[in-house]
């Protein structure tokens, strides 16, 4: 690194500024967001403008090259921890303007399972992606999990499970919730190192999760097109 | 010095202090291989016997064997797995399973002694498995969580794997047929994971005196060119005092790091398989005197 190299974000125009925003999510530099964020609101900027034009969108393309095996884990961790430290400026005002958030997420490894890393991931990478999320730990029960619902109303619940022996308890999970008729108000998402594709279908969720990029991917994409689905049904 | 025994019908593989590392070959594992799974489930075991095959090939002393699929009959594959391998090497296996029927299955059918690959610090996993791992006199591998989890405390996880060796002692399982999971997180999500594992194995074998083994390939999880990581832990493990692992032998740097520190720890006595492993080969084979004093032993 030279002195030529360092400039002052705030004598930058907006848009050389935002890009710059991109470099830094994408170099993991949270100090730098947190200044850029301020520097946007400073000039009048609303916080849901910074947070979709310079925060997600830098997150977006984080997540396209840790997908194409780019950018590697311990570097998409810094990024999120950037962008997790940007959505703590903009969370006070996105919350008073009423602003919906990109979605709200409550994720836990289920009952006998302790296994938390994998979760843990996804969870930090939804973050990173603007997703409010609520994680509930390790050996939840459908209890636990209820209760979340309840008090948190997400838009998405994740199970988690890294074992043969516990992955059965996404389906108690999930015949649960469709028992309490509570089934189609959630998106269910699963996922953990012995899953695939037919036993996430044959547990009734509506995704299985190879790793943390699909995770993002797929709750993005989904709440998307919930959201759509449901504003044409009001329309 | 701790020696645990492990046999196949014909072969005897010792893991133990001071003695060359024992590597456990992780291949035949449908978790993460899609294609794999799908051919199991429909019986169709040909890679499963490539994977035995090539994996001993490349100098695994022991096989682990999971039949982990979702939506299938766990038991009946695993007990065919281990059958299957059985039959075609003569390597000490790793019974891979969570479930105990499965674990039951592939213990019923085995040749020998083999290694239960796990018991977790969870009471009501301990009072499942210890019981039918002494019932078939086999060594188990003891994972040093409990129903709080991992914990980021190394002397948790020590304690934790104090508590299980202390049961399976209540079992009539002796603490040289327990071989301690220190669990090694990946290092590309939690910074302190490799110290965290390298203290805990030290303490193991000094305080506890048990053999270690792990799942080594977790450790580069997320990271590019991660054989060279694994392969780079291995040592620093085998360094302090790691005695096993589950890990790809077919990966050069891996295996190669494996080597090197059993010619660093003096297990591989006057060098011979690090010689023989890297001898370059035109030298073998060349007319010096080499060549024509082996020639004359052969005719003698």
């Amino acid at each position: 690194m030279t002195d030529e190299e360092d400039f002052d974000l705030a004598e930058l125009p907006d848009d050389e500024l935002v890009t710059q925003m991109h470099d830094d999510l994408y170099d993991g530099l949270a100090d730098e967001i947190v200044e850029g964020t301020s520097i946007l609101l400073d000039r009048g900027w609303a916080a849901d403008r910074v947070l979709a034009d310079a925060l997600v969108e830098g997150m977006r393309i984080v997540g396209i090259d840790f997908r194409d095996g780019i950018l590697f884990v311990p570097e998409v961790l810094l990024s999120a921890n950037a962008m997790k430290a940007g959505m703590a400026v903009l969370r006070p005002l996105l919350a008073e303007t009423g602003a919906e958030p990109i979605g709200k997420v409550v994720i836990g490894t289920v009952k006998g399972d302790i296994h938390d890393i994998g979760k843990n991931l996804v969870a930090m990478m939804l973050e990173g992606a603007g997703f409010e999320v609520f994680d509930i730990g390790i050996n939840c029960d459908v209890d636990k999990y209820l209760a979340a619902l309840e008090a948190h109303r997400p838009d998405i619940l994740g199970l988690s499970a890294l074992l043969t022996t516990t992955m059965p308890y996404m389906k108690t999970v999930i015949d649960t919730l469709n028992q309490k008729e509570l089934r189609s108000k959630y998106i269910v998402l699963v996922g953990g190192a012995p899953l695939n594709e037919e036993f996430g279908q044959a547990v009734g969720a509506d995704g299985y999760c190879r790793d943390a990029a699909i995770a993002v991917e797929m709750a993005k994409h989904l709440v998307a097109a919930r959201r759509s689905s449901s504003a044409a049904a009001i329309h | 010095m701790t020696d645990t025994v492990l046999s196949s019908a014909r072969r005897e593989v010792v893991i133990g202090f001071d003695r060359p590392f024992v590597m456990i070959g992780e291949r035949i594992n449908p978790t993460g291989r899609k294609l794999l799974a799908a051919e199991m489930k429909a019986g169709d075991f040909s890679r499963v016997e490539a994977d035995a095959l090539a994996q001993v090939e490349a100098g695994a002393q022991m096989l682990d064997v999971n039949a982990g699929i979702p939506l299938a009959d766990e038991p009946a594959l695993l007990a065919r797995a281990v059958q299957l391998v059985q039959s075609i090497t003569d390597v000490p296996l790793s019974i891979d399973s969570s479930i105990i029927e499965a674990l039951e299955a592939g213990l019923a059918v085995y040749h020998g002694k083999p290694l239960v690959n796990s018991v977790t610090g969870e009471s009501e996993v301990m009072e499942r498995v210890l019981p039918l791992v002494a019932r078939h006199g086999a060594a188990v591998v003891a994972i040093s969580n409990d129903e709080t989890g991992i914990s980021e405390d190394p002397d948790v996880r020590f304690a934790v794997a104090k508590r299980i060796v202390e049961r399976a002692a209540d079992h009539g399982i002796p603490a040289a047929d327990v071989v301690v999971d220190p669990l090694v997180m990946p290092i590309g999500a939690m910074g302190t994971a490799g110290r965290q594992a390298f203290s805990l194995i030290r303490r193991l074998r000094e305080e506890l005196k048990v053999n270690t083994t792990c799942g080594a390939s977790n450790v580069s999880f997320g990271l590019p060119n991660r054989h060279a990581i694994t392969g780079g832990f291995l040592s620093m493990a085998i360094g302090a005092g790691m005695t096993s692992a589950i890990m790809n032998p077919l990966h050069a740097e891996p295996k190669t790091g494996v080597m090197a520190a059993n010619v660093l720890m003096g297990t591989d006595r006057d060098c011979v398989a690090w010689i023989r492993a890297n001898r370059d080969p035109d030298a073998a084979v060349g007319e010096g005197a080499r060549g024509r004093r082996e020639g004359r032993r052969r005719r003698a």
